[in-house]
């Protein structure tokens, strides 16, 4: 299993410990401490997953992040302190795929990490269709008429599961356990921010979805094709 | 209404139609009042009347509102009639003084100017008598002829010296009205003799000799229009020596004249002052009032949040300074408002450092405890304690701490509701499958009531998640090992969830401290799960922070139950909550239905005996002595399903307390809109139509 995690941590005694748990566990850690560098350090070590701190010197975790998903899809989880403002939703917009809150639990961080690193393990040959895009599964990639359409892993997984059962609805506790490897139940705004992320690629007009439609008071489900 | 009652009704009204109505000014309101009325089918008097007053009232109202409101309006139309009348006063005692100064003189100069005549007909009574006696015999045979004569002659002899300023009449004496001289009565300038002298004043004139006076119309024979007048008059001897009267008549018409002159004049000059005084008292208490509305009005923009209006000062005087201190008030207020804004910003600020920089060692830390807790098989016995004490106490820290921010958070303000619609029976599913664990160690049970339906409100899921898993965990963790009954109903605006436990319970007055930061029921009591002491205060901030309340019931020995309500839409207060606040199976409740007391009695708790389950009432014995019988829940208005501290509230309508025998072999309470769809307990029904229609 590839497990090069990035570590962008300022505070250098955390950035040792997450080292600690993380080779522990198997992974490859390599650290940064100061969001200019990170992204040459990510270009250096071209890292799986990005583990990023949203306090930083220099450039804030959230630019950081903006730049790395400018140019790659690969995971970033975001390590943040407040759970309650409005960093985390700027976090999720920004492009990260998931987040903890500190302080966490080591178990807890590795079990996030595996979970966004899991679904590169399944290529398993499959065609979808939901609206008018069609899904190479194995491929990992979505066409509309013929035109490709860039997505991060993630979206693309939402995206999946959303179009193997058309008929579903799924509530975002169920998206949380599919798509995020939650086994119990978090925060929904992770559900809410994906979805109009991924929406403002694939849908022609986001303002009225027709690929990922909601189902008021319960969830999602994919638009008729 | 029956067609009887209508036909006699019509028939009243019909009578009544037919009685003059029209004398009233509103009469035409009268007849299309009793059109509406036959239409009707039959009114009756008094609302006959009270339809009538209101029909005059209604476009009163906005009159009278007007008049209440506005002091301006109240100021001017006061004014205006006060000043009416004094002018009206002072009009009529002008008018007065004109009128007697002018009758004054003219009396005077009639008075000389009659007396003149009097002489003078006297003068020529004499002459004549004189000539006459010269050739008495000659003219002997017909006196009266030449007396008639003479009459006419003095008449416009008389009356040709006034030139049309007077006329003379005379008349007949009555005293000696054998009708000797027999002479007509004579008149100047077509002057109706008879019609034009009062009769009390030719009777006054019969019995002296002196010359009398008196006001009265002279009347024209021809077509001239009678006109007031002086009369004057006296008894004088013809050449004959018969009395005869004369009597002059002085026309007003000039004085009449000056007089509605002066009238016209007073009454214009009266109507201009009082409108110039209305005038100027609008525009004297427009200058007071305009700065006390603009005032009123900055008040209103500052207590709705504007602070920075003020209002406008010109000059020195009184208005000036209360809009100077309006001001400097206005200034202090926001001068202080800013300073606890800026303190509140401070300590959200704070808090929010706090969070990062405490977190981000704690993480480490406890990073590192757990890779030391999970080497610590490879320890001595006592390192490896010690690892696990760490570990432990590092999950209550961390608590602690995530209970502490969340409170401060409280605090500050800075708490946000992300209310979205979702189905409240999704969140008690996982809350209870998240307690199994802890109530199967505690050998308890969680059942959950009411769910068969969905429980749609708009509510931030994690913070309702989070205020039922601190309710069903406390109540497993007080519970005793006995059942706990998560109950979930709807009713109107609201939705709520009740948690009922049959544990220790809460003393009196324990219900509204539960909610005390780190209050502890029993500090003796041992804890299992270690909770922070904060965990009821933060639900209920979260309670409150979704218009909601939580409150607390209970009863020593008998359990609790604590109620979150919620409203189903964000914004909308709450009224009433679907779920009493204190169960139908509580101990009292219980007492009194099957002792047959009263509802309502005041029977205190202590006296009511405990009530094995399923008594001798019940028909159907419980399913294990475990579970209290659980009586009917009604999903009405219940006076304790008020807003507040959460304190209980005894009192209860009896409508609500009566038996309510449930078949608690099924182990199930009926929903409230089972029950209202059986129709069973009409009153049930009806109080809870009551709470949904509100």
């Amino acid at each position: 299993m590839k497990g090069r995690v990035l570590v962008v941590d300022d505070d250098t005694a955390l950035a040792e410990m997450l080292g600690i748990v993380l080779r522990g566990e198997g992974f490859e850690p390599s650290f940064v401490a100061d969001g200019d560098k990170a992204l040459a350090a990510f270009r250096d070590a071209k890292p799986d997953l990005v583990l990023l701190d949203l306090m930083l010197p220099g450039r804030d975790g959230i630019e950081v992040c903006r730049l790395i998903r400018a140019e790659s899809g690969v995971p970033i989880v975001m390590l943040t302190a407040k759970s309650d403002t409005v960093d985390v939703v700027v976090g999720l917009e920004s492009g990260a795929d998931d987040y903890i809150v500190k302080p966490f639990k080591p178990k807890e961080l590795v079990a996030r990490i595996r979970a966004r690193l899991r679904r590169s393990e399944e290529p398993a040959p499959e065609q979808l269709s939901i609206g008018d895009l069609v899904i190479d599964v194995a491929g990992h990639s979505v066409k509309r008429e013929g035109m490709s359409i860039a997505l991060t892993p993630l979206e693309f997984d939402l995206l999946v599961a959303l179009a193997r059962k058309p008929w579903q609805v799924f509530t975002r506790e169920v998206l949380l356990e599919q798509v995020w490897g939650y086994r119990h139940a978090a925060d929904t705004r992770l559900v809410n921010v994906h979805v109009q992320r991924l929406r403002s690629k694939v849908e022609k007009d986001p303002e009225r979805p027709e690929i990922v439609v909601t189902v008021r008071g319960v969830g999602y489900k994919a638009g008729p094709s | 209404m029956s067609w009887d009652s209508a036909a006699s009704a019509s028939a009243e009204q019909g009578d009544r139609s037919g009685r003059p109505v029209g004398r009233k000014m509103k009469g035409f309101r009268w007849e299309r009042f009793f059109e509406g009325g036959l239409l009707q089918g039959g009114v009756q008097g008094s609302p006959v009347l009270r339809l009538l007053i209101r029909w005059v009232r209604r476009p009163l109202l906005p009159v009278m509102r007007l008049w209440r409101r506005n002091i301006q309006l109240k100021i001017v139309a006061t004014t205006l009639l006060m000043s009416m009348g004094v002018v009206l006063l002072l009009g009529f005692v002008v008018i007065g003084q004109v009128r007697n100064g002018l009758l004054d003189a003219k009396v005077r100069a009639s008075q000389s100017q009659a007396t003149g005549g009097f002489a003078v007909a006297k003068q020529q009574a004499d002459a004549e008598a004189t000539a006459n006696g010269d050739d008495r015999s000659a003219a002997a045979g017909r006196p009266s002829k030449n007396v008639s004569q003479w009459m006419t002659d003095l008449v416009v002899s008389l009356s040709s010296g006034g030139q049309g300023a007077f006329d003379v009449v005379t008349l007949n004496s009555t005293a000696s009205g054998d009708g000797s001289g027999g002479l007509a009565p004579r008149s100047s300038s077509q002057v109706d003799p008879t019609a034009s002298i009062p009769e009390n004043l030719r009777a006054r004139i019969d019995k002296s000799i002196s010359a009398a006076q008196s006001y009265t119309r002279v009347v024209y024979k021809d077509d001239k229009e009678s006109q007031p007048a002086l009369v004057i008059g006296k008894q004088v001897s013809d050449p004959n020596g018969d009395a005869y009267q004369l009597y002059y008549l002085f026309p007003l018409t000039q004085e009449e004249k000056s007089l509605s002159l002066v009238k016209g004049t007073l009454a214009t000059a009266g109507l201009f002052v009082v409108v110039l005084l209305g005038a100027i008292a609008w525009l004297v208490v427009r200058q007071v009032v305009t700065p006390v509305r603009m005032a009123a009005g900055i008040a209103e923009r500052l207590s709705a949040g504007r602070l920075q209006e003020r209002m406008k000062v010109t000059g020195e005087d009184d208005i000036a300074r209360l809009g100077e201190a309006f001001n400097k008030m206005a200034q202090n207020l926001q001068l202080k408002i800013q300073q606890l804004e800026d303190l509140s910003r401070m300590q959200r600020r704070f808090v929010s450092d706090v969070s990062h920089e405490l977190r981000t060692p704690l993480t480490t830390v406890r990073m590192a405890a757990d890779v030391i807790h999970d080497a610590r098989v490879d320890f001595d016995p006592v390192t490896a304690r010690s690892a696990e004490l760490l570990a432990d106490q590092l999950d209550r820290f961390e608590t602690l701490l995530a209970d502490l921010l969340e409170i401060s958070r409280f605090d500050a303000g800075a708490a946000a509701l992300e209310a979205d619609a979702i189905d409240l029976r999704e969140v008690v599913r996982r809350v209870v499958g998240g307690a199994e664990p802890l109530a199967e160690r505690k050998g308890t049970r969680i059942r959950v009531v009411g769910d068969q339906q969905p429980l749609i409100a708009e509510a931030d899921a994690r913070r309702v998640e989070r205020v039922l898993r601190n309710l069903v965990v406390n109540a497993v963790e007080h519970g005793e090992g006995k059942d706990v009954v998560v109950k979930l109903a709807a009713a109107g605006g609201a939705v709520a969830i009740a948690v009922r436990d049959y544990g220790v319970g809460l003393k009196p007055g324990e219900a509204t401290r539960v909610f005390s930061r780190f209050w502890r029921a029993d500090p003796a009591r041992a804890r299992t799960t270690g909770g922070t002491g904060l965990g009821l205060s933060i639900a209920l901030e979260d309670a409150r922070l979704h218009g909601g309340w939580l409150q607390a019931w209970g009863e020593p020995g008998g359990g609790s139950q604590f109620r979150l309500t919620l409203p189903r839409t964000a914004d909308e207060p709450l009224r009433g909550s679907p779920i009493p606040l204190e169960p139908k199976d509580s101990r009292r409740n219980r007492g009194l239905d099957d002792a047959g007391l009263p509802h309502g009695g005041a029977t205190k708790l202590a006296t009511v005996p405990v009530q094995q389950a399923g008594a001798a009432s019940d028909p159907i014995p419980p399913r294990g002595a475990m579970a209290p019988r659980l009586a009917g829940t009604a999903a009405t208005a219940d006076p304790t399903a008020l807003p507040g501290n959460g304190a209980r509230v005894v009192p209860r309508p009896a409508g609500t307390l009566r038996r309510q025998e449930e078949t608690s072999g099924t182990g199930r309470e009926r929903t409230a809109q089972e029950r209202g769809q059986d129709g069973d307990t009409p009153e049930e029904l009806g109080h809870g139509e009551a709470f949904r229609g509100r």
